[in-house]
């Protein structure tokens, strides 16, 4: 595996993103939105508030936060195989060196590097924002250390699955658009799962936080080697998979 | 020394036979023409020596490399392809774009590559320019700047005036003439027959199986007979006594005053023809061997295919 070709397409893609107003007006637009939402609750809830009202208030906020890594990598992990079909370029890419698994992780590494940058940001913009001025109920929940440690370490988990979630259908998809909304989709299952953890349902201690992130990572290596295994030049290249 | 060899390559996609049992082989150096209708399988013969897409039989050695999955990175290393469509990055500026490439062919002293490759096309000064900004002809020769970048054995070129003006073709036939002058072995494919007559040292007319291969000039002899035109004033009074000469096998009247004649050598027969017709006292306005194009010769061919199908 050459580290230089993945870093060649991880430079191309995040230039291609900086110049795609789409993608970053989704970058930039999406997080904020789901950063108001919970802020404006928090700030609401009195000092005087019972335990269950702030666990819910607070419980938003850790919802939305984890759930930016699941919508923001699809919008361009999802155009990254598909996108490059349908513009021409990605022919001139197979007849290269590069072999599928580092053109793999050198999409998924352009996607996964802002998805997981935005999402920390703006998680910190609101743990900051709370400690200034939610009440200090909330604030202790907020800055409680097993939750934010949870908040740390799933984002990038959450972040990685949803980036190979997106690849895997990118490379099946003849359609930019059906390709993202279908990965936005393949990603909902997870967000189950942050709910408990959100809402408290499982109580983030740090042994569990762990386990839970080492059961994450386990399925994002799973997800790598199941989309590295869909990845079949011809089929990219003439619509018709392999014969004889 | 032979830089591409291939032996009965085949491929299917599912019924559908796209390329059937072809056999051919390229020297270095060599700018060999690969020609042939829509769908008769140029694309993905192309594809296949790219290692893009596996033949269903027959085998090849590509760069001194047997084309087999395992030498796929390998094979790409030696060589380049650039597809019709250049499928350059519109966002991306034209240096960025060979960035992207040089990385990927892991080429040493990258900056001096681009600078090499952008100043052979001629488009130095449009380095920093995004290429959805440039015209079409522009981005062929990036994409040829592109096809130099790894200093390739073999370059695939696939329709590579497609759409261009006449200049603009020129000028890329003038770069794929270089090519030659510097070694690298190019396989063209094209629709253009008269852009393959003017630069390609052999050509192969494919349709589906491979129908004819050779120098242009021999597939005109093979499939042509050696023509003598003949052109009068006036209708000659008695032509069968004049073209009774030696070297002529046979002739006909086109019209009253124009004259095919039939032979093995007009070296041979063209004097003879020339002092029959000053001995006839004929007034001969011209006296011409007939040239048939490579077009002609692709005509014939694929015609007889499409009979054939009848």
């Amino acid at each position: 595996m050459s580290f230089d070709r993945i870093g060649a397409v991880m430079r191309k893609e995040v230039r291609e993103f900086r110049r795609n107003r789409f993608v970053v007006g989704t970058m930039a637009v999406t997080p904020i939105i789901f950063l108001i939402t919970p802020l404006v609750t928090l700030f609401n809830v009195p000092a005087s508030a019972s335990g269950t009202q702030v666990r819910s208030a607070v419980g938003l906020l850790s919802l939305l936060m984890l759930i930016i890594p699941l919508v923001i990598p699809p919008v361009i992990a999802a155009y990254s195989v598909v996108g490059e079909r349908l513009q021409g370029t990605l022919e001139p890419v197979l007849t290269t060196p590069v072999r599928p698994d580092e053109l793999l992780l050198g999409k998924a590494g352009a996607a996964f590097v802002p998805s997981v940058l935005i999402a920390y940001g703006i998680y910190f913009v609101a743990a900051i924002a709370v400690r200034v001025g939610a009440a200090p109920v909330v604030s202790d929940v907020v800055w409680h250390t097993p939750q934010m440690l949870a908040q740390l370490l799933f984002t990038p988990l959450l972040a990685g699955f949803s980036i190979w979630v997106g690849i895997g259908i990118s490379a099946r998809a003849s359609d930019v658009r059906v390709a993202q909304q279908l990965a936005t989709l393949a990603g909902l299952p997870l967000l189950a799962f942050t709910s408990l953890i959100s809402f408290q349902v499982i109580k983030p201690t740090v042994p569990i936080a762990i386990g839970l992130a080492v059961a994450l990572f386990v399925l994002d290596v799973s997800a790598y080697r199941v989309v590295e295994r869909m990845f079949d030049r011809e089929r990219l290249i003439t619509g018709a998979t392999r014969q004889g | 020394m032979e830089r591409l060899v291939v032996e009965h390559l085949t491929k299917r996609f599912g019924e559908r036979l796209a390329v059937d049992d072809v056999s051919f082989s390229v020297a270095a150096g060599e700018v060999f023409g690969f020609l042939g209708p829509n769908g008769a399988g140029k694309t993905t013969t192309v594809r296949m020596l790219g290692t893009l897409i596996a033949p269903t039989s027959g085998s090849a050695i590509v760069a001194g490399i047997p084309l087999e999955p395992e030498n796929g990175v390998e094979i790409r290393r030696r060589i380049a392809v650039m597809p019709e469509n250049p499928g350059l990055y519109l966002r991306l500026t034209v240096a960025e774009n060979l960035e992207l490439f040089a990385g990927l062919y892991g080429v040493a002293e990258p900056r001096d590559r681009i600078e090499s490759a952008l100043r052979a096309v001629n488009l130095e000064a449009r380095a920093a320019e995004p290429c959805g900004h440039l015209s079409k002809g522009l981005r062929q020769r990036v994409g040829l700047a592109r096809a130099l970048l790894n200093d390739p054995e073999i370059v695939f070129l696939d329709e590579p005036t497609s759409g261009l003006d006449p200049v603009a073709s020129r000028e890329v036939q003038q770069l794929i003439d270089g090519l030659r002058g510097h070694g690298v072995t190019v396989f063209l494919t094209t629709h253009r027959l008269e852009e393959a007559e003017r630069l390609c040292d052999r050509v192969a007319i494919l349709n589906t199986s491979l129908r004819t291969i050779g120098p242009t000039e021999e597939l005109r002899d093979r499939l042509f007979t050696k023509t003598l035109v003949v052109r009068t004033a006036a209708p000659l009074p008695s032509p069968a006594d004049v073209f009774a000469v030696q070297g002529v096998e046979s002739w006909r009247a086109a019209d009253t005053t124009r004259y095919l004649l039939t032979m093995d050598d007009p070296r041979v027969a063209a004097p003879a023809v020339t002092r029959a017709l000053v001995a006839a006292g004929a007034d001969v306005l011209s006296l011409s061997e007939a040239q048939h194009s490579l077009e002609d010769v692709y005509l014939e061919l694929i015609d007889e295919d499409v009979e054939a199908t009848r």
